[in-house]
């Protein structure tokens, strides 16, 4: 059985993917994640995952552009110009 | 090539990363299940000259480095096969076709270990020539590869260090010990300059189309002497070869290394080559018996 | 405790952490194989530390204890001197003994006076906590492997016995004080 490792190198920092191992079962994967993955002291924890758990999303539909959830759904610049203009605050571009 | 493998390699040349679900042209996946299998063969290959040594290290923290050096490549190769087993090819299939000669292993490993003095050579040179092709692996188009040669080269490095005190101590040591290192040195420096490949033009090299090596063979054999003659020359030490010299743009000149020898040895007829290929079937066949107790009880 | 008996537990740790090491590249499973080299290396280490604090009160140094010595000075048990690669059952059996006889040995060393040692102890003691989960965890996978079960019966008497070295262990020293030897008084 395959088993996903995620680790994370120091406290207050994400858990990444550092790889997989293969063991008969999770006592096992335990043990040979904890040395493969934390023998030289890289990481301050390892969570162990059965590849069947993971489970993998990867199509995401914005069908309808969904501006709102963009930057650029935000045009500030312009109405900005005009509100300084009205409170002659306007500056120098 | 098809419209789509052509959007494929444009994609991998500007850059583009691959994961494991990604489609990818056939070619692209039969040349990296190669690539990136000789290189989980090399790791467990390279393992045996050196674990000869451990149960001779003359201190408790020579035998703890050296340990922890052999036992870095054996978790190197499992990280490798792990990323060959995901692109569809199964890690006893690998160790098949590695022991039946199928496969191949790079050529250092194929030469034997004959004193100390080598302990010392191969920690600090030949894993400094490997470093450099696998500092350019991090480039990789293939991206679950990319991401254990981080980890594989953070290993690497320590390595080195060893290496390096290993050396520095036999030279600041008896002429006996001194000897030692020149006798191993002028013994792998002929399989070390093979070691990057033949001087293949990068456009040429179907590794390199494919954005799988970042780096062609010479531009790495260059880094090495760049980056290793200077080190060598610095504690008195010669290298059998009396045409090298850097010239004036930066270019190291050398003798052609035998790319015949290379060839013959990589092709599985290198002086050990043997020898080591049948304790690998030995080894893995007394204890065939363990790996089916293990799944019998698969939870 | 003196340093004599302080050897005893340093020569066994330093004997069967070398054989353990034998496996190193040779395993029957690379991830197995990465972390019963970390248990040899634990081994070695907790020799180490015990050489060096035995070496303190005689004298010398770590390395030389553990050297220099004739191979008839060593003080480890039979049980450790044999080379049982590459039969992978009798490893386990040897593995899963020697864990369960040492924790006692280590426990009466937590007890200690000297507060040097009894630390010493406590740590190791914290690192042999996960050499006996993973002899746990093979013992139950080997429950049925005939091999295993009467290499327990066969090894574990030889856990006491000290007084005289198995055959192999003359050529286990040979090999380990090989390159030391080859150049006298030379450092590595």
């Amino acid at each position: 059985m395959i088993y996903e490792v995620f680790r994370q190198e120091r406290k207050g920092q994400a858990f990444a993917h550092a790889g997989s191992v293969e063991a008969p079962d999770l006592a096992f994967a335990d043990d040979y994640a904890r040395e493969q993955f934390g023998r030289r002291g890289e990481s301050t924890a390892l969570w162990v995952v059965p590849r069947e758990s993971v489970h993998a999303i990867e199509d995401f539909v914005d069908e309808l552009q969904k501006n709102y959830h963009r930057v650029d759904g935000y045009p500030l610049k312009e109405k900005l110009a005009k509100a300084r203009e009205r409170a002659g605050t306007a500056r120098a571009s | 090539m098809t419209p789509r493998e052509q959007e494929f390699l444009e994609y991998v040349q500007s850059g583009g990363q691959v994961e494991t679900e990604d489609w990818m042209p056939d070619d692209y996946r039969t040349k990296l299940i190669k690539f990136i299998e000789m290189h989980g063969n090399s790791e467990l290959m390279g393992v045996l000259p050196e674990r000869e040594w451990i149960l001779r290290a003359p201190t408790l923290q020579r035998k703890l480095a050296l340990t922890a050096k052999v036992q870095d490549e054996v978790g190197h190769s499992q990280l490798i096969y792990r990323v060959v087993e995901d692109l569809g090819k199964p890690r006893e299939q690998c160790l098949d076709d590695l022991i039946s000669g199928k496969s191949k292993f790079h050529n250092v490993f194929h030469y034997p270990t004959k004193t100390w003095g080598d302990v010392g050579v191969i920690a600090w040179l030949v894993d400094a020539a490997a470093i450099i092709s696998q500092k350019a692996l991090l480039k990789c188009s293939y991206a679950p590869y990319a991401r254990i040669m981080k980890k594989i080269c953070w290993e690497e490095s320590f390595h080195i260090l060893h290496g390096r005190d290993v050396i520095l101590t036999m030279m600041l040591g008896t002429d006996e010990q001194r000897e030692l290192v020149q006798e191993a040195l002028d013994r792998w420096w002929g399989p070390l300059m093979q070691f990057h490949g033949n001087p293949i033009q990068r456009e040429q090299d179907p590794m390199y189309v494919w954005r799988i090596k970042s780096q062609g063979n010479e531009e790495a054999r260059q880094q090495f002497l760049d980056g290793y003659v200077p080190q060598i020359w610095e504690l008195g030490l010669t290298v059998p070869d009396p045409k090298l010299s850097k010239r004036d743009d930066g270019v190291w000149e050398y003798t052609e290394p035998d790319w015949d020898e290379l060839k013959h040895v990589v092709t599985g007829h290198g002086p050990k080559t043997a020898e080591r290929l049948a304790l690998r079937r030995t080894t893995r066949e007394e204890n065939a018996w363990v790996r089916q107790a293990l799944l019998a009880r698969a939870a | 405790m003196n340093a004599q008996e302080l050897l005893e537990l340093a020569d066994d740790e330093l004997i069967l952490g070398w054989r353990n090491s034998e496996w190193t590249g040779i395993a029957p499973l690379l991830e197995e194989d990465v972390a019963f080299s970390s248990i040899a290396q634990n081994e070695i280490g907790h020799a180490r530390a015990l050489y060096e604090l035995a070496a303190r009160e005689l004298g010398t140094t770590a390395d030389e204890l553990a050297f220099d010595r004739e191979p008839g000075e060593y003080r480890c048990s039979k049980l450790v001197q044999l080379r049982l690669i590459p039969d992978w059952s009798r490893t386990i059996a040897r593995h899963c003994i020697y864990e369960r006889l040492d924790q006692a040995r280590i426990k009466a060393l937590k007890g200690q006076d000297d507060p040097e040692l009894a630390g010493l102890a406590a740590k190791i003691d914290r690192e042999e906590a996960y050499h006996r989960m993973h002899a746990e965890m093979w013992a139950e996978r080997l429950a049925e492997e005939p091999r295993f079960t009467a290499a327990l019966g066969e090894l574990e008497p030889l856990f006491d016995l000290r007084d005289e070295h198995v055959p192999e262990f003359e050529q286990l020293w040979q090999e380990m004080t090989s390159v030391r030897r080859s150049v006298a008084g030379a450092t590595w």
